[in-house]
């Protein structure tokens, strides 16, 4: 696969997976405002996924479509971070990995939107608003969570060290990222790393949170190493298309 | 460029593509909102519609497409061929004056003018029923990607507000 499929498909699994996690919240959430933030999230996080799984599929001109990639393929050919796919926990785990990933995501395609791919430019300067909304829906969360009951700072700083081994997988990159950065293409994700602890690390105390200090971390996602949770996931939202193959309504 | 050439006859489908209401807001054509970016009529007489999404994830597009296709078709031109462009990306700036006036006289508060400097001011949102200003936010998201809940402290009534990206 080309190298700007494979970071394409990177940046699209990232979130295709997310948007699946959070539509289980729907009919779960703590409130029915809830019900519909986590949905329209993971719907702004779908469209996303559309255009580049379908960029992806052009670029790399074997003629597979966005359905192809989303629903047939295998576990270990997704190439999403494992902080995406790990279950949703409580609703403190949740908010914290949309405070993680939603920061981000936001300074990806904040520098993604120079890209000189403009297929690429195009998605990050769409998403881009979007995801500012992502991200003010987490921080508001993190605040009132960490500074509310004993209770809610509690599982707000569960969700915390839950997530954290997590983290660090979103910045490492690779040969793909740093081909593709020297022609102005992709963002390296390493540089994004400052910019994302000097703005979490802000939220965490402001919401008289700790920061977490993971004793191990993830590796090898976008490789196609995953945990256990990518597969059940999979299963679950690939057996329809894969039980009946080109059905339609 | 040939202008003069396709002008007329890309006036005339235009005016059938642009009073195609959006599926999810039935009071605005999809040229209020500004989904509509062009239509073009080739040579051959094929007509070429490009729109743009409101939101990446925005579930209306397909039915916009067919809406497009299907009111064409209703009006004689038998080859349609429709481009969804991402960039440059919509914002609630494309929306037209008189889409926000039937906006608010359908009861959704319509999203304000464009920002003036680079500091987003938090500005309340009058209620399109009582027209106080002392209303305040429920959520960021509501029944669709384009807007947020909000309810009025004057006279009680929720209502959806146009958010502005």
């Amino acid at each position: 696969m080309p190298v700007l499929a494979t970071y394409a498909l990177r940046l699209g699994d990232d979130a295709l997976v997310l948007s699946h996690r959070l539509g289980e919240w729907i009919s779960a959430a703590p409130a029915i405002e809830e019900d519909i933030a986590l949905g329209n999230i993971g719907l702004d996080l779908i469209g996303q996924a559309r255009a580049l799984l379908t960029y992806a599929g052009e670029v790399e001109g074997r003629g597979r479509s966005e359905d192809d990639l989303a629903y047939l393929r295998d576990e270990r050919d997704f190439a999403n971070v494992a902080l995406v796919e790990i279950p949703n926990g409580d609703f403190g785990v949740t908010i914290a990995r949309q405070l993680a990933f939603s920061v981000y995501q936001l300074g990806l395609y904040e520098r993604l939107q120079g890209s000189a791919d403009a297929t690429l430019a195009g998605v990050a300067g769409k998403a881009v608003k979007e995801v500012a909304y992502h991200r003010d829906h987490a921080v508001q969360w993190v605040l009132r969570l960490g500074d509310g009951t004993e209770e809610s700072h509690r599982r707000m700083q569960s969700g915390l060290d839950t997530v954290w081994p997590y983290v660090d997988e979103l910045f490492d990159g690779d040969e793909v990222e740093q081909s593709l950065a020297a022609q102005g293409v992709a963002v390296e994700p390493a540089g994004l790393r400052g910019e994302w602890s000097a703005s979490v690390e802000a939220v965490i105390a402001e919401a008289t949170l700790d920061q977490p200090t993971p004793r191990w971390r993830s590796r090898g996602s976008r490789q196609g190493i995953h945990t256990e949770s990518l597969g059940l996931l999979l299963a679950e939202m690939q057996h329809l298309h894969r039980s009946h193959p080109g059905a339609s309504w | 460029m040939t202008v003069v050439a396709t002008s007329r006859p890309a006036a005339a489908a235009r005016a059938v593509v642009a009073v195609v209401p959006d599926p999810e807001v039935p009071v605005l054509t999809i040229d209020d909102l500004g989904v509509l970016r062009d239509v073009e009529v080739d040579p051959g007489g094929a007509v070429h519609v490009t729109i743009t999404p409101t939101y990446s994830g925005c579930p209306a597009m397909d039915v916009i497409r067919d809406d497009v296709r299907a009111a064409l078709q209703h009006a004689g031109y038998d080859r349609v061929e429709i481009t969804t462009v991402l960039s440059p990306a919509w914002t609630t700036d494309w929306m037209s004056a008189a889409g926000k006036a039937k906006l608010l006289a359908y009861g959704i508060a319509p999203p304000p003018g464009a920002r003036a400097g680079p500091v987003t001011l938090a500005l309340s949102v009058r209620c399109p029923q009582c027209d106080s200003l002392d209303t305040r936010e429920v959520s960021r998201f509501g029944s669709t990607a384009c807007k947020s809940l909000w309810v009025c402290s004057a006279c009680a009534e929720p209502f959806d507000h146009f958010k502005a990206i």
